[in-house]
Formats: C-alpha cells, sequence, structure tokens
C-alpha cells in the first residue's frame, strides 16, 4: 500500500469507529450528534466532496464523486445520519479495495515479467564497465556473471553456463549454452561466467519486444470491454434521470405520502447508479488472463484475442515443426551409380543456400565443409525442389514432382519419410530417406484441445501424402491435406472460415515464418517457437515461446476460464443493480442495500476476476 | 505513424479513463488513442514532427478534464 491508500485506511478506521460510537451511546442533544455525524462524514469524503465541487465546475454531473455527494449530503437533509455517514464510508471501502486490487494485478503481472534488465556489463578496452543496456551496441562484448540476466541478445563467444529462461518460456528446465550459441536477452545466468557478442541493440532484443507486447495489450479491447463501456455511458444518466423523477413526481400525485419518503428512494438509486464494478472486473479479468498465459509462456497481443480462443472451434495445424520436432534427420540413403558419400555430397551442394528443414539435414549428414566456389547457379522450384550446378554437373534435388517435371526416370521409393530424389546430369542417381518425429507434446495437445470445446483438427502440409497420412492418424486429427503449396493453404483455411460456424473462431498454428498470409487470414494466427524470431513475433496474434503445442490449448483454457469470469461477473453486477434499483424503487429495502449493489458487487467482482491469476496448467 | 507511449497517472477509476480516451481521440492529429486504467499507460499514434504539439494538445485535453492526471513520456 502506498502512502495516499494508508491515509485513506486510517481515515476510513477513524470515521468508522466515530460512528459506532455514536450508534452505541446516543447523546441527549440532538445537535450534538448531528455534529458528530458530520464530523464524522468530513473526515471520510472530504476528498470525494472536493473533487464533486471541481467537477461540477466543469459540468461533469454524471460524475461519480458528485452523485455520491448527492446521495450523501441528501441522506443528512432527510436526517438519516447514520446512513449518510455508512454510505460514504463504504464508497471510500470499494474505492480503497479497487486501488489496491489494481496495483497488486498490476505488480503481479509486472513481477511474472521481471524480465527488463538493469545494467550490461560492456568491454570498452580491456576494462568492463557498467552500462545501461541501452548503451550497448552491435558487437560489442558483454559480460555476463552468474546470476546475471542476460541484457541484450547476441551470440556467446566464451564460456559455458546454464541458462534459467522460465521468466521467458515458462519452462523450468534450464538450458546448456556453449561458445557460438545464441543466447536471448532475459535468461537468467545460473552459473558460469559468458562473453558475449551483441547481436542486437535493447530496442529490437527479445527482452524489450516482449515487454513492449505485453504492455500494449491492454490498448486491443475485447468486445465485452466495449460493451461494459457503452453501457456505463447510458447506464448512470438512466438511472439519475429515474432517481429525479422519484423524488419529485410520485409525491405530487400520491395522496399521503412524503417528499422525504421518495427522497430517501431516490438518493438510493444515486447510490446504485455508479457503474464503477463492471467497468473495473472486465478489464481487470482480461489482464489477469493474458498475465496467466505470459507465465506459462503465452504471449496473447490483445484482450480480444484471449476472448476469441474462447471460442475456438477449428484448429488449423502446420505439420512441420509444430506437430513433428521439425528436424529432418537422414534415415537411408538408396543408390543408383553413385556411391552412398557422392550422393549424399552433391545433395548437400545443391541444398547449401537453402534453410529448408530438409536441406539442413542433408548438409548435416553430409557434416564437410561446403566449397561455394563449385556451387555455380542454384534455382528454387518452388514445392517441388532444387535445381543448382555443382561441380560442373546439373543437380537436381527434390520430391517425386521434380523428378516428373524434369522427365526423369526414378525409381520410387516406399520407405515411411520424406522422400528425396537426386538426379545428376539428367540421370537418376538415388534417392535419401529422411523422416522426422511426432511431438510427444502434440498427443497431449489434441487432447486438450478437445477437451477445451474444439470441434475441428485439421492438419496442413506441403508434405507428402503417406507421411501426413501417418501423423494424421497417429494423433487422431479429424482431417489433413498433404502436399499443398502455399497457396493451397491459403485457398483451405479461407474455405474453413466459411465452414465454421458463426460464432466460432478458426485458430492457424504454425511457426510463423512462412505462414503470414495465413496467420492474417485466420481469426487468431498463434506463431510457435517465437523466441529469437522476429518475424514470427510480427506476424501472429499470439505467439508461443517454446514449441509446444499444448501451450495453445493451455491458452484457450485460460481464455474459457477468463470469459466465464467476464460473464459471471457482467450478469452479477446487473442483476444485483437492477434488483435493488427496483427494491428500492418500491421501497422494501433500504440505502444499505444500495451500497451493497455498489461498493459489495464492486469487491465481489473484482475477488472474482482475481481468480485468474491463479490459472496455472 | 509513431507510436508514443507514456505513462499516466492519478486517474481515478476505469470510467474516467474510458471518458478521457474519447476526449482524447477527438483531436485530429492523433490516433488509436488508447488508455489502459489498469497498466498506467496511454499509448497513442502521430506523425513523427507532430509528436510535440500532439502531446501538447493531449495535455491540454487532460488538463481541462481530470487536472490531477500526469502523464510521462517513456
Amino acid at each position: 500500500m502506498d502512502k495516499k491508500m494508508i491515509n485513506k485506511l486510517i481515515r476510513i478506521i477513524i470515521s468508522f469507529f466515530l460512528v459506532l460510537l455514536l450508534l452505541l451511546i446516543n447523546f441527549d442533544n440532538n445537535l450534538i450528534n448531528i455534529i458528530l455525524y458530520v464530523i464524522a462524514y468530513i473526515i471520510v469524503g472530504y476528498d470525494i466532496m472536493l473533487k464533486a465541487i471541481r467537477n461540477i465546475i466543469r459540468g461533469k454531473v454524471f460524475d461519480e464523486n458528485f452523485l455520491m455527494s448527492i446521495a450523501t449530503v441528501g441522506a443528512f437533509f432527510i436526517s438519516e445520519y447514520t446512513e449518510a455517514v455508512a454510505v460514504m464510508l463504504f464508497y471510500q471501502v470499494g474505492e480503497l479495495f479497487q486501488s489496491y486490487a489494481v496495483d497488486k494485478s498490476r505488480k503481479s503481472v509486472a513481477k511474472l515479467m521481471d524480465i527488463r534488465p538493469d545494467y550490461a556489463n560492456v568491454y570498452r578496452g580491456d576494462e568492463v564497465v557498467k552500462v545501461s543496456p541501452d548503451e550497448v551496441g552491435i558487437d560489442d562484448i558483454i559480460l555476463v556473471k552468474p546470476g546475471e540476466k542476460i541484457p541484450l541478445d547476441g551470440v556467446v563467444v566464451d564460456g559455458v553456463a546454464m541458462l534459467n529462461t522460465v521468466a521467458l518460456t515458462g519452462e523450468s528446465l534450464p538450458r546448456r549454452v556453449k561458445v557460438l550459441d545464441e543466447v536471448l536477452s532475459g535468461c537468467i545466468n545460473n552459473d558460469g561466467t559468458l562473453k558475449i557478442r551483441v547481436k542486437k541493440e535493447f530496442g529490437e532484443s527479445t527482452v524489450s519486444k516482449i515487454l513492449d507486447l505485453v504492455e500494449n495489450a491492454s490498448s486491443r479491447k475485447a468486445k465485452s470491454e466495449n460493451f461494459i463501456s457503452k453501457f456505463a455511458k447510458y447506464y448512470t444518466p438512466i438511472v439519475v434521470i429515474i432517481a429525479l423523477f422519484l423524488a419529485f413526481i410520485p409525491p405530487l400525485l400520491i395522496e399521503n405520502t412524503s417528499f422525504s419518503e421518495w427522497i430517501y428512494r431516490a438518493l438510493s438509486f444515486l447510490v446504485v447508479s455508479c457503474p464503477c464494478a463492471l467497468v473495473i472486473s472486465i478489464p481487470l479479468s482480461f489482464f489477469g488472463g493474458i498475465g496467466a498465459s505470459s507465465k506459462n509462456g503465452v504471449l496473447i497481443k490483445g484482450s480480444n484475442y484471449l476472448e476469441a480462443l474462447s471460442e475456438t472451434e477449428i484448429v488449423v495445424c502446420d505439420k512441420t515443426g509444430t506437430l513433428t520436432e521439425g528436424v529432418f534427420k537422414v534415415q537411408k540413403v538408396n543408390v543408383n551409380k553413385y556411391s552412398k558419400d557422392d550422393l549424399l555430397k552433391y545433395a548437400a551442394y545443391a541444398e547449401k543456400f537453402s534453410n529448408h528443414p530438409i536441406a539442413l539435414s542433408l548438409k548435416d549428414a553430409y557434416g564437410k565443409n561446403i566449397n561455394n566456389k563449385v556451387i555455380t547457379k542454384t534455382k528454387e522450384v518452388s514445392g517441388k525442389g532444387i535445381y543448382a550446378s555443382v561441380f560442373k554437373k546439373d543437380v537436381l534435388v527434390g520430391n517425386d514432382k521434380l523428378m516428373k517435371a524434369y522427365k526423369i526416370k526414378y525409381e520410387e521409393c516406399n520407405d515411411m519419410g520424406t522422400v528425396v530424389y537426386v538426379a545428376i546430369d539428367g540421370e537418376y542417381a538415388g534417392n535419401i530417406v529422411i523422416a522426422d518425429k511426432i511431438k510427444d507434446d502434440a498427443f497431449l495437445a489434441v487432447k486438450l484441445f478437445r477437451e477445451n470445446g474444439v470441434k475441428k483438427i485439421i492438419m496442413l502440409t506441403g508434405d507428402i501424402e503417406s507421411i501426413s497420412k501417418e501423423v494424421a492418424k497417429k494423433l487422431d486429427l479429424n482431417e489433413y491435406y498433404a502436399e499443398l503449396l502455399p497457396q493451397d493453404k491459403v485457398n483451405l483455411v479461407q474455405k474453413f472460415m466459411q465452414q465454421k460456424s458463426e460464432k466460432g473462431k478458426l485458430v492457424f498454428i504454425g511457426d510463423g515464418i512462412n505462414d503470414a498470409p495465413v496467420l492474417a487470414l485466420s481469426d487468431i494466427g498463434i506463431a510457435m517457437g517465437g523466441l529469437g524470431s522476429d518475424a514470427a513475433i510480427e506476424a501472429a496474434d499470439i505467439v508461443i515461446m517454446t514449441d509446444e503445442p499444448s501451450k495453445v490449448a493451455s491458452a484457450i483454457n485460460i481464455s474459457r476460464k477468463t470469459m466465464m469470469i467476464v460473464r459471471e461477473n457482467i450478469v452479477f453486477a446487473i442483476v444485483v443493480k437492477v434488483l435493488v434499483l427496483i427494491l428500492s424503487a418500491i421501497g422494501v429495502t433500504s440505502m444499505w442495500a444500495a451500497v451493497f449493489a455498489d461498493v459489495g458487487v464492486s469487491v465481489i467482482a473484482i475477488l472474482n476476476a482475481f481468480r485468474i491469476l491463479g490459472v496455472r496448467e | 505513424m509513431k507510436k508514443i507511449k507514456c505513462n499516466i497517472k492519478g486517474l481515478d477509476c476505469v470510467n474516467c479513463a474510458i471518458e478521457l480516451e474519447n476526449s482524447l481521440s477527438k483531436i485530429d492529429i492523433i490516433n488509436n488513442v488508447s488508455i489502459s486504467f489498469i497498466t498506467g499507460k496511454l499509448i497513442f499514434e502521430c506523425d513523427k514532427e507532430n509528436k510535440n504539439i500532439a502531446l501538447e494538445s493531449i495535455k491540454k485535453v487532460i488538463k481541462k478534464e481530470e487536472p490531477d492526471v500526469t502523464i510521462e513520456e517513456v
């Protein structure tokens, strides 16, 4: 609690005991009673009165301070002293609780996101200087000692260490890094001393990107938030106008009734007229939901996406790197005329400039340095493979479509996995079988998706039919589409978007690098393994920091819980308020009920919203 | 268009934040104004060369609507 809050708390306590005292010992002299009540009132409510006066000068009639002041001062005039002070007292308790709750949730989310480094140890000549991370440039060498946060993204040039990445990924297992490994800002160096060559300026580093994303998340408002803003806009004026009618019309029309009776009812209306319970608890819930997700390694770029996630009906996944590990290993080399080593060599040379997983595994299997000079020409054949001129030979490396396109007579290979056919100088030279593994986490993900109301799980892949079929079968997916070119994926997602029900949402999960059009097309685009990939963070609506698809399912779970709480709060607050309004209008309740409808509802709604922060998968 | 972030302090309630946001969105030279009561952030977009004028006009509106509120660019 800060000074302002403690100050308010003390005023509340003093005023409370004064009222208690007045209730216990009723002074004979009414004037003394009134004076003491007024003192108690002023102690607890003077700031509200001041604000009210100031706001009314500026013409803000529907200001909550003003309405509360009118309600309480009015109660004094109709001689309801206890009620007058009590309403102000409880109103202040509510306000205090509200600022405490907001402060608390802000802090707990800030703590989750406590990844901002305070300083960097940078080499200036031979000396190590402690500077702000902003002042470090690209290619500077920084020193990270045990227990320190890595301040900027870079590459290890010296040392080994275990890194704690939990703040970034939600993953509690530490990661081992050595020379030439890339490291990300925000990780904590558990042991060892690292020298790191900086690759990105602080503003472009992972930490800044993530903080920026989370801080901006609440600026994209959800539909329910907009609904509440609109509701609040009309609710207060309507209630105040009814209160005015209630105070003056019925006493003129009905015989044998007193003005003070109806004014009392109207004042209750004013107490209930503040929409605060609703307007605070809804964004607080979304904020909590986004915080809880970040804790689980899921960055959500806006409340609107969190809201949409709860209505997920179709999940469309990329296969490679999403459901499977994406690490291809050469399993088998079948040769024709050439030796196995030669075949691998030609294939690796041809794929030298490609970063496709298959290319990487070919180069990995070859394992030797590649001399760029002998590669005189390379041309990618989209969706089919690559043509290259290597050692003055024409080399084709790709799938069966490539062989067909160049009219190569090849032997079909039916091994499980991706078969890469190689032709040299127009003649079939053999094939290389590369296989990938389904992630263990993918099984969990599918199970959790279904548990969280997902109706259809669809896999899209550029990979061949036989592998895709097997992956889809093993994972028990609803549909799969194989051998797709990038534009086929776009067409298919377009089709799925039309198939889904009106309210249902389509989620696309991919690696975020080649999926930009599809990510943009779907209701919610999710990029996996967002760590370190700027393109992914940029293009997606939600970024999964690790490469576990099950995180998406836990995010859906959090979003469903968030929306449940949001709905509970909206319904609860509106029902209680309307009920109390009706009961006050017909005069069967007291102002105490009105206080509950205002402060009580607000406190309960905030407490309800707080439940989300505890959600952990 | 440049995105500008400010810390905003002294707001009483979410409703006040929403109202202030509405008033600020009427300023011509700035776009996509958003005030988050919970994170205490004011975010808006404007042309780079208009930044100072934008901040001045925002401060002017705030002074009129919520004199207790202060902003500070981050």
